[in-house]
Parts: C-alpha cells; structure tokens; sequence
C-alpha cells in the first residue's frame, strides 16, 4: 500500500469526503495517518464538525480499533516561512521578504512556487521519521486540487526543476518529484456515475499516466442504492395502470377508482419510475466506461442522511470492506 | 408558460429584481424550497441595461451549463450575446462550435431567431422569441490571452523578447492564478470592443472560487510592489539616502533570492520584469478598470449552486463576499432541484405501504392503518388524515375485490412493482425533505438573495436543444410555483 494516498476527483463528486474517509479507513487497528489539506477551504474541519485548522498537524478523530487521524491543512505562506527557516534559518530574512510582498509574490503570482510547497510539504511529511526511526505516519492522505488541475500540481515540480536548473528550488522539487513519481504514491480519482465527470475521469488518467504519476484506483462515489431491478423496470413500460391503482389501494393508500387517492398517484409514480429508469441507463453506461479504464474500482454508497461524521465512519467501514485501504 | 400579463409588466418594470411573494402562496403544498423572494430571469436578460452576467459558484455546480443556457435564451429574446466559458465540457463545446481553441468568439449555429418581430413585448408571454438577437460563444485560452496582452502592450521587439523568457512561458501556461487574471482580461477587451450587448460570463473553477476578484488587485499590488521595483533596479534603490536600514534587507533579499531560487532562474525573473516593465502600468490600469467594470450598474452576479450542503456553504461565502466588495448580486441560481408531483405521500406513508405489499398479512387491517406513521415534518401530512378516513371505506371494498382474484401472494410482479415504486417515491421524498433543510439554512442566513429554482434533469445536457430546455426551466422557476401549486392541489 503505498504511503501518500492522493485523492483528486471533479468538483462537486466528493473528494473531501472520500479522503477523509480514506483517512480514517488507513488508521483503522493502531495506525496513525495525516490528512492533508491543500486548497485552504477547510473543508476536513467541516467534515470533522471541528473548528477551522491552523497550519499545524492536530489529532482529529480516533480511529475503530485505536488508531489516530491528524489533520494538517497547509498554507503555502506559512509553508515557505516555514521551509526558509528550517532549511536556511532565515526567520528575520523571511520577515523582511513579507514586507517586500515577496512571499506573496512567491506564493500567488510565481509559476508554481505555490504547489512545490504544498507538494513539499506533503512529501516531507510521508518521509519524516521519529526518533527510533519509525515513520511518524503509517501514511499520508491528500486532499489534492480537483482532476482538472491534478497533473499540472503534481508534475509543477518538474517543471520548476527545469525552470531553477540549480540550487536548493530545484534540489528540493527534485527531491519531491522522487515520491510522486514512486510506488510509494498513489493519485485515486473519485467520480459520480455521471457523463462529465466520467469524462473527466478518463481525461484525468490519461494525463497523470503521460506524465508517468502513479494512478491507483478509480472511486465511484454517491452510489444509488438499486430500488427498481431490470424485471421491474420492464414492467414499468407495460403496466396497466389500473393494477398498480388497485395495488396501491391495498397497500392502503386510497381508492383505485378513478379520482380515488390511490389512482391519483400512479401517475406520479409511473413517472418517477421511468425518471429512474433513464437514469439508471446513463448509470450504466457510464459504469461500462470505467470499466474500460483498465483500474480498480471502488464503489462508495450515497447515504441516505446526507454526510455526517457518523456517515464518515461507515463509508471509512466500507471502504475497508472493499479492500480499498 | 404563460405568466400572467400584469405581473410581467410588474416584473419588467424591476429590472431583474425580485419580486416579494407572499411566503404563504404556494409554499404550503407544491414547492418545496420556498425562499422569501423569488429571482426572475427574463426581465435581467431582455433590460437593455445589463451588459455583463457573472455566473459564480463552486465545481460541479452546473456554472458553465448555467451560463451558456442563460447566453442561448438571451440571444432567442432578441440579444447579441457572447458567452464566455472557461472550461466547458466537451460535448457541450463541441454542440456550441468551440471546442477549437482560437481564442475569438465564434458564431454558434442553430439558435433559433424565429423573426417575430412583432413579439418584442416585454409583457407578452409565449416564450419571448424575438427577433435580431445572436448567440456568439468562446473558450477562453488563457495563454493566448496573456500573449495578445504583452504583444499590446510592448514593442514587438520587447515582446519577443518576453514571449521567448522561460519564465513568462511557465507564469503564462496557467499557474496558480494567470486563469483568473485572464478571465478579467478578456471579459474586459470583450467589454471595451462593444460588439455584443450582453456578455455572460462563467468563472473558473478556482481554489476558493472568489480568486478572480482578488487576481486584478493582487496583481495591481504586486506590480506596485517594492519586490518590483528591486527586482527591477536595486541598485537605484540602495543609493537613496535614509534608506539605510532598507539597504540592509535589500542585499540580503536579493542574496537570499538568489540562494533559493538559483541564479540563472533569478536572472529569467528579472529579465522578465524588466522587459515587462512598460508594459506593467497598462496591465494595472486595465485590471482595475476590469474590477471597475465588475462593480457596475450593467453588471449582474449570479451565484449558482445545487441544493446541497457544500454547495451551499460556499455560496453563502459568494454572497458575503461580493457584498464586501460591493459587487451586484442578483440572485441564486439553484440547479437541479428534485420535486414530486406526489408530494403529498410522505416517505413513511410510502414505505410503510411499500411493507404492506410485501408483507401482505398487514394488509388485512383494512385502510392500511397499521404502521402509517405521518411524521409532523412530512409534506402534506396535516391534511391526510381527512382525506383518508373518507377514503378508507373505499379501501376496503377495493382491496377486497383485489384480493378475491390473487389472494395477497408477494411474488405478484405488480405488487412486487408497486412496492418498489412506492420506495423510490420514499427515496426522493427524503431527499426533497434533505434538500429542503439544506436550503433553509441558507435562506435563514441570506434571506435577502432572491433564489430561482432549477429542477433536476436525468441525465447531463449536451446541445442546444438541452440548454434551451434548462433555459425554459430558469425562467419558469419563477412563474412554476403558483402552477405546482394547482397541480399538486388534492381533489
């Protein structure tokens, strides 16, 4: 398994959610995973129902059988500081740079400057080790811009490694792009059983895999629960309308007759069905289209209640189930 | 679709504004989502006066969806329209002819411009076609768009001469921000050449999803900056009197600089400044006349969002947001709402029917009463204990004359049907109850943002015909409320 799980996946399909749920899957039985934040919408803190992160690594959740989820959510500024003192010890210079609006500069307006960061950190993170030498995590979980933007943020180290051809810039992206580019990563991409992102998804691989980063597997999320099978669904079509009334009388609904309350709603429900039933054709069609991706697949139910953290833990619980973690 | 004559005249004369309704018309039985005032889509589109719409809103939303539908239907009311998308899907770009990048608007075929001249009255209902208007369309390559920007702005000997900077090809290829920059950039040349009376604009689907306000003044503040200005002449800098202390930072800055960044990168950056700094005043002036431009009378905001929490969340963030700025919202577009037109049958009514046709012994308590629990929240749960009791003698001969052909065998395909059929009207009751919280919550907190409904579509849109219908479907979430409200009237 490898040890940075980076999740990306379209907009609006879920990726928070599932990382996290990935998160807290990888800590199940003792293990101790970071889920890392890159786009500074503190998104994990909402997951966790906790308040906004600071840019420091916290304990969030606890994880069935002990293990622990810490949260980091990275700000590149910070990071930079950060990283200019660590590696140059240069706390004053750092401040005189802010005042400049170089840092600034170095994390909104210079070609990617912004994304080495986030990656670095990341990437310092799965290496960093305690003192006994064990791993201080057992793995590091991103929660990685959307599929679009995906290849471009984690490839931008190569680029700046041959944009700064020497010294520490590309010392350091080098040294990033040495993880991103092993088996010890792996880029999943969540998706709906949707035409777009489905699409996206497949754009998403091709580009990742041009670019020699190591994809993992493909996570369809917000899966309906099947109600109506393929028998039913034939039967939609040719029903007569007065069985399903007298059926729905039964069941105690109201009168079959004609105005009758029962009658009143096979309409409705008929058309609902046949809503259904176009939707769970496109659903096909777009499961038959990742099935030509030639990945994994992991399915993750829509829950019924709409996300909670208690709807975190059972996708985390479904997720190990499919031996997804 | 045909809303009621004074109540155009009532809306045209708002200019896109709401209209208060009355919160208890058709809020009790038929809508679902019931926002305090109401967002009229028509009036916006046909006000000679609205020359820029602005749809924001987080990924997956239906932003470029909702945006090129809004372009369509202005175009068949009568408006020279350009639709400028960022990322738009594949499908959708190639129905709209502009999948090939070339960065000019493009004529899209196939709107329809029926030539009913005659039909020009803003009160006069039957879709509004008129004639005259064009839908033009283009993807926005942000490159491109930096190029023609340089090229404007500099000789063409320093313009090569920026083009060729290694820098400037990794700065303008789409790092963190250019998309935004150059977003304003070309809403702003699409603006000054005045060829189209209304632009419609999509936003990219950026980190926080607000960086294309922030990118013209973070960019003004950076070219202001003094980074800038050592970049481009330290020397001059350092020479000044009084400026001792500076000095010191100054020289340690450019050492760090070069420490960090390597000393052959350092050089690009200041070539590139260098070479760019003639050409910084226009981009200034230009970003914040495009800022400018944004905060103006012309221009509408529309934040989009599914009813769903995050998409929520994040545009409650829009909505402060553009107030701090002093940018003009019009309202919230809500995509792909769910309803039913059995409202009336809560989720536990259906389910609880659904185990009667499943379960048949249950059946034989007559009227179905056993396990008909009606929670207080469910819609339509206030009136259906009269509806039933006078329905319940009924259901007893009915479900006895059922019962004399097939005695209550569950492997009945219609039963087995109908069971299901009642659990999937359970299902989206729940979601509707789910979406319904979710709006609410929104609506508590911005009650002033006028809302217009978008119901949900089974599958994704990919032509023009698509985009017409989610078209229709915007401006009808205006007027559809009291007509629900007829149909899913009971008796």
């Amino acid at each position: 398994m490898s040890r940075l799980q980076v999740v990306s996946g379209k907009g609006g399909t879920g990726k928070t959610t599932v990382a996290a749920a990935l998160a807290l899957a990888l800590a199940t039985e003792g293990k101790r995973t970071l889920l890392v934040e890159v786009e500074g919408r503190q998104g994990i803190a909402q997951l966790f129902e906790t308040e906004a992160l600071p840019y420091e690594e916290r304990k969030i959740a606890v994880a069935p059988g002990g293990g622990e989820v810490y949260a980091l959510a990275i700000d590149p500024e910070l990071a930079l500081l950060d990283y200019l003192q660590m590696f140059y010890k240069l706390g004053g210079a750092g401040r005189a740079l802010k005042k400049l609006g170089a840092i600034d500069f170095a994390t909104t307006v210079a070609p990617g400057i912004r994304d080495v960061l986030l990656t670095g950190k990341a990437c310092e993170a799965v290496r960093r080790k305690d003192k006994k030498g064990r791993f201080a995590y057992d793995y590091v979980v991103m929660d990685a811009p959307p599929t679009g933007r995906i290849t471009r943020f984690l490839n931008v180290n190569d680029e700046v490694a041959g944009l700064a051809k020497i010294g520490p810039i590309h010392n350091q992206a080098q040294a990033v792009m040495r993880v991103l580019k092993s088996p010890e990563t792996a880029v999943h991409l969540v998706t709906l059983l949707e035409e777009m992102p489905v699409q996206e998804t497949a754009d998403g691989i091709a580009e990742l895999r041009a670019a020699r980063l190591p994809v993992g597997r493909v996570i369809v999320n917000m899966v309906r629960p099947q109600v109506l099978d393929a028998a039913d669904l034939e039967l939609v079509g040719t029903v007569k309308r007065s069985s399903v009334a007298q059926a729905l009388s039964a069941a105690g609904l109201g009168g079959a007759r004609r105005g009758g309350n029962a009658e009143k709603l096979v309409d409705p429900l008929l058309r609902q069905a046949a809503e259904y039933a176009e939707r769970y054709a496109l659903e096909q069609e777009q499961r038959g289209a990742l099935g030509e991706l030639g990945l994994p697949l992991g399915e993750l139910p829509l829950l019924a209640e709409g996300m909670d953290l208690a709807g975190l833990y059972e996708l985390a619980t479904e997720l190990r189930k499919q031996g997804l973690s | 679709m045909s809303p009621d004559p004074a109540e155009a005249q009532e809306t045209a004369e708002g200019r896109g504004s709401a209209k208060e309704r009355s919160s208890a018309e058709g809020r009790e039985q038929g809508r679902r989502l019931s926002p305090a005032r109401v967002l009229d889509v028509d009036p916006l589109l046909d006000d000679p006066k609205t020359r820029i719409v602005v749809c924001c809103g987080s990924g997956g939303v239906g932003k470029t969806t909702t945006a090129a539908a809004l372009g369509l239907r202005a175009a068949e009311r009568g408006r020279k329209v350009v639709v400028l998308t960022i990322d738009p899907a594949r499908r959708l770009a190639q129905s709209m002819g502009i999948d090939s990048l070339d960065n000019v608007p493009r004529r899209v075929k196939g709107t329809e411009d029926q030539g009913e001249a005659s039909g020009g009255d803003a009160a006069e209902g039957g879709g509004g076609r008129r004639a005259g208007g064009e839908l033009h369309a283009m993807m926005l390559d942000m490159k491109r768009t930096f190029d023609e920007v340089v090229e404007a702005h500099a000789d063409p000997e320093r313009a090569a001469a920026i083009l060729a900077n290694p820098f400037y090809q990794s700065l303008s290829a789409g790092f963190a921000g250019t998309q935004e920059y150059m977003a304003m950039e070309k809403l702003g040349q699409l603006r000054a050449k005045d060829e189209w009376d209304l632009i419609v604009v999509d936003t990219p689907p950026s980190r926080s999803a607000l960086d294309f306000l922030d990118a013209p003044k973070r960019l003004g503040s950076f070219l202001d900056g003094r980074l800038i200005r050592l970049l481009t002449a330290p020397a001059k800098l350092g020479g000044r009197a009084g400026m001792a202390f500076l000095n010191v930072g100054m020289s340690m800055m450019t050492g760090t600089l070069g420490k960090l960044l390597g000393g052959q990168l350092l050089k690009d950056v200041q070539t590139f400044v260098a070479a760019m700094d003639t050409t910084f005043g226009g981009f200034r002036t230009r970003a914040d006349a495009t800022y400018k431009l944004l905060q103006a009378p012309g221009t509408a905001f529309l934040v989009v969002a599914a009813p769903e929490r995050d998409a929520l969340r994040e545009a409650a963030y829009f909505v402060e947001r553009l107030a701090a700025e002093e940018m003009p919202l019009v309202g919230l577009v809500l995509n792909r709402v769910h309803g039913s037109d059995a409202g009336r049958l809560s989720a536990e009514r259906a389910l609880a029917a659904a185990e009667n046709l499943e379960d048949p012994r249950i059946v034989d308590q007559g009227g179905g009463k056993a396990g008909l629990r009606n929670s207080p929240e469910s819609y339509g749960s206030s009136r259906s204990p009269a509806s039933e009791t006078s329905d319940a003698s009924e259901t007893a001969t009915d479900a006895t004359a059922s019962e004399e052909g097939s005695p209550a065998d569950t492997e009945r395909p219609v039963d087995r049907l109908t069971a299901g059929l009642l659990r999937l009207h359970a299902d989206r009751m729940q979601l509707l109850a789910r979406e319904q919280r979710t709006c609410d919550r929104f609506t508590a907190r911005h009650p002033e943002v006028a809302v217009v409904e978008v119901p949900a579509l089974p599958g994704d849109v990919h032509d023009l015909t698509g985009l017409r219908d989610i078209g229709t479907r915007l401006a009808a979430g205006a007027t559809e409320r009291t007509d629900a409200t007829e149909r899913r009237e009971p008796t």
